[in-house]
């Protein structure tokens, strides 16, 4: 099975599977924290419409985990608010 | 007294009329803030306007958003009292934006010049290709469809009633002046109308036997992924005063940048005649991006969330139509603001209250009258 890293582990994925539909499987539920409250955020629609899977991949934030098919060696890391807070000055 | 239109100066007309002691019906065909109202931003701009009546309004306006800010609730409307920095590229630019200002000044328009430094202060994430400009403390914001439903809300507390899913197809006349409507829904007695229809005032006119020429003049927003705060003020270029006062028919842009309370930062400004068309144009769109990051580079790596697109009730002399049609006793127009609608609205419905109950004007109303566009109508 070939894997992707999350945050401090790894999440085997087979293929044609989305980011988010890997880490669903893997039993993981939420990869964003809201950027005012820190409340959990996952899958909801899962079609690409309501942006609330936004997560951070290969360094680029706001990436639709229902819409990024899963690949070998992605780094795939948990976002916290809006995933530009080196903007903030 | 019936308005007819329920976007933010039909909500501002019935209002101002409630409060004045009229009883008050607002018929609407669609939904509150449907059309104009919901497509723009929300500005309510003095720094964009040139010392002449449309600055009258707006100044008046700006007292009575301030009030509204108490009356209603600031949280209520999101009334945010931002600012504005209006930018120029060359020291050509900055003398005549300085000019500008200082005729503006004289009318009662703060305004700050600010050099490079003090823009890269303001502004962090501001171009350096930017060698001045001036900050305009006045200029605020609101959203404009919960200020629309704010003010009818008000209003219906006063004792004003709000009918949507009413169309209005022509007029009644008793003796030589209007009497009442004719609506998909039945006649509707009324001793006065007021034809707060937008864009769609033009139409609205013509079913009432007295037409007026306003036209419509397309314009999108683009809306980024939210950020922090990366954008502090309204921010546009110099340019955009020229283009709001041309004439052309053909594509005009320039660029108006400002980050909003939520974190989205909103990108706009294009103008186009191309009739009731509402469809989104991708080159329009990708030329208002181009512009957004000449302004602040920063931009460049973030994503656009969605696009949403509208139009702007044009008239041929770019001022609005406010007050009674000599055509037609009965029919007041207040309609035909373009693209400052939201910012004139509360003027707007106070100069029409004063008006119907024969008050002193807080503003001059003869340059708005509608027997000016008449002889206009092709």
């Amino acid at each position: 099975m070939t894997v992707f890293r999350f945050d401090d582990g790894e999440i085997g994925f087979t293929a044609g599977q989305t980011v988010g539909a890997a880490l669903i499987d893997a039993g993981i539920y939420s990869w964003r924290l809201t950027r005012r409250h820190g409340r959990p955020r996952g899958l909801f629609c899962g079609i690409g419409v309501c942006y609330d899977c936004l997560v951070d991949i290969d360094g680029t934030p706001n990436q639709r985990a229902c819409q990024v098919s899963a690949a070998a060696g992605m780094t795939v890391t948990t976002q916290t608010g809006t995933g530009h807070d080196d903007l903030a000055r | 007294m019936v308005v007819v239109g329920a976007g933010i100066v039909g909500a501002a007309c019935a209002y101002y009329a409630t409060r004045a002691g009229l009883a008050v019906t607002v018929l609407e065909r669609g939904s509150v803030a449907a059309g104009t109202t919901g497509a723009g931003e929300g500005n309510l701009l003095l720094s964009d306007k040139q010392a002449g009546p449309e600055l009258q309004l707006a100044l008046r306006s700006s007292v009575l958003w301030n009030e509204l800010g108490e009356q209603l609730g600031s949280e209520a409307i999101e009334l945010e009292r931002k600012g504005g920095l209006v930018v120029a590229g060359t020291a050509e630019g900055v003398t005549a934006l300085r000019e500008f200002a200082a005729e503006q000044r004289a009318l009662g328009v703060a305004s700050e010049p600010l050099d490079q430094a003090q823009l890269r202060a303001a502004e962090p994430h501001l171009s350096p290709a930017f060698a001045g400009g001036a900050f305009y403390p006045g200029d605020m914001q609101v959203q404009p469809m919960l200020a629309a439903a704010s003010l009818l809300a008000a209003a219906c507390r006063l004792g004003a009633v709000l009918r949507t899913g009413v169309e209005v197809t022509g007029s009644t006349l008793t003796g030589g002046r209007l009497s009442g409507l004719r609506t998909s829904t039945g006649p509707v007695a009324a001793d006065y109308v007021v034809n707060a229809a937008g864009t769609w005032g033009g139409q609205l006119s013509a079913r009432l036997g007295a037409e007026l020429p306003i036209l419509p003049r397309r314009g999108f927003v683009l809306v980024t992924e939210p950020l922090p705060r990366v954008v502090r003020h309204k921010v546009y270029s110099a340019d955009y005063v020229a283009n709001v006062a041309s004439d052309s028919a053909g594509l005009e842009l320039s660029p108006v940048v400002e980050g909003t309370r939520s974190g989205t930062v909103l990108i706009g400004a294009s103008r186009e005649r191309v009739g009731f068309d509402t469809t989104i144009s991708i080159p329009v769109v990708r030329r208002l991006a181009a512009q957004a990051v000449a302004l602040f580079p920063v931009l460049a790596g973030i994503n656009l969330l969605r696009v949403y697109g509208g139009l702007r009730p044009y008239c041929p002399d770019h001022l609005p139509v406010i007050g009674a049609d000599s055509r037609l006793p009965g029919l007041l127009h207040a309609c035909g603001h373009e693209g400052a609608g939201i910012g004139l609205s509360p003027a707007t419905g106070e100069l029409i209250a004063d008006l119907i109950t024969g008050r002193a004007p807080g503003v001059d109303p003869k340059p708005f009258a509608p027997d000016r566009l008449i002889g206009a109508l092709t």
